[in-house]
């Protein structure tokens, strides 16, 4: 019993095999990938090993504190900020070797022409609460 | 005046129960769901007018829920099936029972996660919301991970004894691995495991209550009041409950004198080791060092050598310790952790600051690692000096 987070970024992954970008697809491989998508997060609840999914807006704001009763300091978007994270999804799986079988899965959606995207997805462990008996 | 409803009556009277569906001749699944069903109704109808006999109350609920589910679900298939409206009346002990319900809801064919959520609401009579709260997962996942493990099992003869080891290893989980949310999972899984031992005459299962009774002792010592871990030889020993403590011994010595030595009875004999010394200093290390040995014997687990390797160190000194961690495969979870302690003691506090830094890096929970940070930051901070 171990939660995973599956990262899925807009930039920073390596390059996926199938890498053509989603506004040169048909409009119907668009709609077949979204349409895995949906399938893929349902297969997961039926499994019960569902936790939770969120997609990302990618324009993030740099914030910090600038002390004192000043308002805080932002600064960005940057277009070229290197890492961007599209969305994640949070499993929770029997094993680490479940949890890269589902990523592969979620890898596998189709994009251009229909094929698998190959994309790269981040795979990181949760956390979890320390266990009781450790002596 | 409203009557409280005794939860944890009910809770332990659910097995009995969903045992005496069964033996009417409900399946499992289905007997199951009405159980749920009576202890949903039995919360919300008790508080204004309490039964005089809990257990007949919950049966009669439970049973005619089952024959209105049955009878809806046969309406729906238009099948003419007659159901049976007067059952047998079940024998009045359910502990044989009880029993085979461990057995069903540990079966090997589930995966470790669902045999845990299939025993806390089957057996322990947890709602769904509550297990899936206590393992932070939306409550329609739980749902689905129980009547996944429920069709898994629909299958087993209800009356075939199984391997109490299963349940053992299920029972383990629910006591080690939890979070501390509504539900005390510790507390249940003892509550779990002293039903068991009441069910079945067994070594193991009384070595399990009391490696659990030993630890649930030290639970108050284990956390500094920010949330923090506190090791084993900083805890406050004051805080240590006597009480449970006194239990588990007693409970172990039984056991151990039926000389059917198996691994709860030797890591709970470790566990009582510990509970008996008074200070730190005076654990004794050497019977410890014994008993990890017959652990190596009876689980050949890497852990068990890795944890060994820890004690040695305090027995003999950390150059043993250095040489019995020297044989181990050092992607082993926690042997770098174990290899600064070591370090350190050896009055290396350079090797072990690095090593404290880096297993951190690698440490399995947030309470380890920021643990171990601050073990690196204290020896980094001496080195200054």
């Amino acid at each position: 019993m171990a939660k995973y987070l599956l990262l899925k970024h807009y930039r920073g992954a390596p390059a996926a095999v199938n890498d053509v970008p989603m506004e040169k697809w048909t409009p119907e491989e668009i709609t077949a990938h979204i349409q895995y998508m949906a399938d893929f997060a349902t297969r997961l609840q039926e499994t019960g090993e569902f936790v939770d999914e969120r997609a990302l807006g990618p324009d993030g704001t740099w914030v910090r504190y600038d002390g004192e009763g000043r308002p805080p300091v932002t600064d960005g978007p940057f277009a070229e900020t290197k890492d961007l994270i599209a969305g994640w999804m949070v499993i929770d799986v029997d094993s680490y070797e479940r949890a890269l079988e589902l990523a592969a899965e979620l890898s596998a959606a189709p994009g251009a022409g229909g094929k698998p995207i190959h994309e790269w997805l981040e795979l990181r462990p949760i956390f979890t609460a320390p266990p009781t008996i450790t002596e | 005046m409203t009557f409280q409803v005794d939860e944890l009556l009910l809770r332990s009277l659910t097995p009995h129960v969903l045992a005496i569906l069964v033996r009417r001749g409900a399946g499992f699944a289905a007997a199951e769901d009405a159980v749920q069903d009576a202890l949903v109704e039995a919360i919300r109808v008790w508080p204004d007018d309490p039964p005089r006999d809990p257990k007949g109350w919950l049966i009669t609920a439970a049973w005619r829920k089952f024959l209105d589910a049955t009878k809806a679900e046969t309406a729906r298939r238009r099948r003419e099936d007659a159901v049976e409206e007067e059952p047998p009346p079940g024998p009045a002990s359910g502990v044989d029972d009880t029993l085979q319900l461990y057995f069903l809801c540990a079966h090997p064919s589930l995966t470790p996660s669902s045999a845990v959520a299939l025993t806390l609401r089957a057996v322990g009579g947890l709602t769904t919301r509550q297990i899936a709260r206590a393992y932070l997962v939306p409550e329609a996942t739980m749902a689905q991970r129980i009547s996944r493990a429920k069709r898994t099992v629909s299958g087993v003869r209800f009356d075939r004894p199984g391997d109490v080891g299963t349940v053992l290893r299920v029972l383990y989980l629910v006591f080690n691995e939890g979070y501390s949310g509504d539900v005390d999972l510790a507390a249940e899984a003892i509550r779990l495991t002293r039903q068991l031992a009441a069910a079945i005459d067994h070594p193991e299962v009384a070595g399990l209550l009391a490696l659990m009774l030993l630890h649930h002792a030290r639970r108050a010592a284990r956390t500094a009041p920010d949330g923090s871990l506190v090791p084993l030889a900083d805890q406050d020993r004051s805080r240590w409950d006597t009480g449970l403590i006194a239990e588990g011994i007693e409970i172990l010595q039984a056991a151990l004198a039926r000389d059917r030595l198996g691994e709860f009875q030797a890591q709970a004999a470790i566990a009582a080791l510990h509970a008996d010394a008074l200070t730190a200093e005076e654990t004794d290390w050497v019977q410890i060092v014994e008993w990890y040995d017959e652990l190596v014997q009876l689980t050949d687990s890497p852990v068990v050598r890795l944890n060994r390797a820890v004690a040695v160190s305090e027995a003999d000194g950390p150059r043993a310790g250095l040489k019995a961690l020297a044989e181990l495969d050092d992607s082993l979870p926690r042997y770098t952790a174990v290899a600064a302690y070591l370090h350190e003691r050896d009055g290396d506090p350079v090797t072990a600051a690095r090593l404290y830094a880096e297993a951190a890096h690698k440490a399995p929970t947030l309470a380890e690692r920021d643990h171990l940070t601050r073990q690196a930051a204290r020896l980094n901070a001496s080195l200054r000096l």
